[in-house]
């Protein structure tokens, strides 16, 4: 019973390509592949922009949208009528072909880049030799979009969100593939399917995950900052900082246009996430041995709405980085710990296996880091903030 | 499937594109992006002899496209800070403009 | 696959050329993102799954954004009246066309038409590693220690002026 809802989707899609003649069932599988991966995100694009609306209005003590049906949960529904039938203005100095290219150009990539996503046992529609390079590939284009979208508008405030967002994704995506080389190492393949297929087994009831590591511990917190600075995140927001730069580099879109920027940050929010739970959170694996007979979709999809919550609770506490601060912490400190990691992962890989491992390696992550921190702190002297108030 | 001379066809037609393009613009930016678009023509030829070659086990057309990407790259990266400077001192990025030896 | 491989050639090759003809140089860049794009699908195609991805993040994920800032950090994207082409330009198309004559003859008159094995040879990742830990080890050191040049280099160029 168990593996049948497990495999209930695979089935289904079996079935369905199973009516088809032969000579169209690679063509009709790829589209079912893709009609399901279109539907699911979108779907949680939905519920995510409810939730985070909610969860901003709880930790800044409002209440947040509760007009648009019971408890306002149909507000994503109005959000995008309102999107569609609102007029498309296009600025006159702006470059109308590239204009409109740019948010096309932003959102084809990051639905592509779920195709390499293993979300269930035998669920990922393109099980590459190179997922991981792949992912990456792919999900370097956007930074192209962005600058189109910000160049086309003419508009200076666009210019500028585009540069900030340039400079920054560019300095992030450094320790981003840097922190997923550990796992690259110690698995010893780039398909995601056999990443997490090294994540599967357990240790009495604990789960094998990586990020149960010394290395992997390190390579996570690594990973998940430098992908909140990839999709543009708070605290990482200053290319959309809308008290400094109005929204950055969409400035100047409106309509279904704009809500298309909204659904590509979005998206390519919750594939990092993705790939964050595929290479360290053990995928679709279950996290305790006796809860394997839930279905490995359910928990995949788990991982990502707890993700996706952690990211709306940071988006709520931590205030905006200033720029400097942002260009040092990524090459002073995110770059120089991303490679001490690899460092990491021989010292773990070349030890035999046991306890001494444990200390040897974390003590290879831990001492740079304190020696880092200590050193980039310097003479700056961190007290406690004090508020003067006006007489 | 497709022949080998046509992959040789369209990469004869880039490397020519690029040497047209790096012999004729002014701007050095544009020398440079012909210049790319050449080194990729080569690249083009590499892999098609060698998936067309009597022994691909040995990768060896492959590799040398995976180091010629790490060159490129290098060679880019310096090409335009050298462009960068060039303009701070010349307030020109035209190649014919630059005709003095006197910094 | 010819369709495919007819039409990636064409859009490629006319991207190509935008991107050396037209007068806006963002266009240009954007073009020559485009090309290279193409011609990663090219990759894909002859089977090197590694390197047409490899191609993708290299060059539209890191050059084309390089040429960007570069255009933009030298105000090339305000174009100005002055022609674009050099004043001999008669000469480099000559050259070009005449390279591109002898190419063709070259290719046409080629003997050697190529075996194409039936089955498309597996290329793991893990071979090239491995090829690259073993055979190719000193050239994998030598271009490791450029980049690490072109990155000092880079810095150091771009910098120059601040000095004064």
């Amino acid at each position: 019973m168990a593996t049948t809802i497990d495999q209930v989707f695979v089935n289904l899609k079996l079935w369905a390509v199973g009516l088809f003649p032969a000579a169209w069932q690679p063509l009709v599988s790829a589209l079912l592949s893709i009609i399901a991966i279109i539907g699911v995100f979108a779907t949680l694009f939905a519920i995510t922009t409810i939730l985070e609306r909610k969860g901003l209005g709880r930790i800044q003590n409002r209440y947040g949208p509760n007009r648009v049906g019971p408890c306002g949960i149909l507000q994503p529904m109005a959000d995008g009528i309102k999107a569609i039938i609102k007029e498309d203005v296009v600025p006159r100095s702006a470059d109308k072909l590239v204009h409109f290219l740019a948010p096309v150009v932003l959102v084809a990539p990051v639905f592509l880049v779920y195709s390499v996503l293993p979300v269930g046992r035998n669920m990922t529609p393109l099980d590459l030799d190179a997922g991981v390079l792949f992912f990456f590939a792919i999900g370097a284009t956007t930074e192209l979009a962005v600058f189109m979208a910000g160049w086309a508008s003419h508009n200076k405030y666009s210019l500028l969100g585009a540069m900030r967002a340039i400079a920054q994704m560019i300095s992030y995506e450094v320790p981003l593939l840097l922190s997923t080389v550990p796992v690259i190492m110690a698995v010893g393949s780039l398909s995601t399917v056999r990443i997490v297929a090294a994540q599967t087994g357990y240790v009495g009831w604990l789960p094998r995950w990586f990020v149960f590591t010394p290395w992997g511990l390190a390579g996570f917190i690594l990973f998940v900052i430098a992908a909140t600075a990839e999709s543009n995140r708070s605290p990482f927001d200053l290319p959309e900082g809308e008290s400094e730069i109005i929204a950055g580099y969409f400035i100047e879109y409106s309509g279904f246009k704009f809500a298309l920027f909204f659904l590509g940050e979005y998206l390519g929010l919750f594939a990092v996430s993705g790939l964050a739970i595929t290479l360290f959170l053990g995928g679709w694996s279950a996290p305790l041995s006796f809860l394997t007979w839930i279905p490995s979709w359910v928990w995949f999809f788990a991982k990502l709405l707890a993700m996706i919550g952690a990211f709306i609770w940071v988006r709520g506490t931590v205030p905006r980085l200033r720029m400097d601060q942002l260009m040092n912490f990524a090459w002073k400190f995110m770059l120089p710990m991303a490679l001490i990691n690899i460092l990491a992962v021989a010292v773990w890989r070349y030890l035999p296996a046991g306890f001494w491992r444990w200390p040897a390696c974390a003590g290879v992550v831990w001492l740079p880091y304190l020696a880092l921190g200590r050193g980039l702190a310097g003479s700056k002297r961190v007290t406690k903030r004090v508020y003067r108030y006006a007489a | 499937m497709i022949p080998l001379s046509h992959y040789l066809l369209v990469s004869a037609l880039l490397f020519c594109i690029g040497l047209g393009g790096a012999l004729t613009r002014r701007n050095a930016i544009l020398v440079l992006i012909g210049i790319e678009l050449m080194l990729n023509a080569a690249n083009l030829n590499f892999l098609a002899f060698w998936r067309y070659g009597p022994r691909p086990e040995a990768l060896t057309g492959m590799m040398f496209v995976i180091f010629s990407i790490g060159i490129a790259a290098a060679e880019a990266a310096v090409g335009l800070a050298l462009i960068i400077a060039v303009y701070r001192h010349y307030r020109t990025t035209e190649v014919d403009k630059l005709d003095t030896l006197k910094g | 696959m010819q369709w495919a491989f007819n039409i990636v050639a064409v859009l490629t090759l006319l991207s190509a050329a935008a991107a050396l003809s037209l007068r806006n140089l963002v266009h240009c860049a954007l073009c020559l993102a485009g090309a290279l794009g193409g011609l990663a699908v090219l990759f894909l195609q002859l089977n090197a799954q590694f390197v047409g991805l490899a191609q993708i993040l290299v060059y539209v994920g890191a050059v084309a954004i390089l040429v960007v800032f570069a255009i933009l950090l030298t105000r090339g994207a305000d174009f100005s009246k002055q022609p674009a082409l050099s004043p001999s330009w008669v000469v480099g198309a000559g050259v070009a066309v005449l390279v591109l004559g002898s190419l063709v003859a070259a290719i046409r008159t080629m003997t050697a038409t190529g075996v194409l094995p039936s089955a498309p040879p597996l290329v793991a990742v893990r071979d090239i590693g491995a090829r690259l830990m073993a055979e190719y080890v000193l050239p994998l050191e030598v271009v490791g220690l450029l980049l690490t040049v072109a990155l000092i280099g880079g810095v150091v160029i771009a910098l120059q002026e601040k000095r004064r």
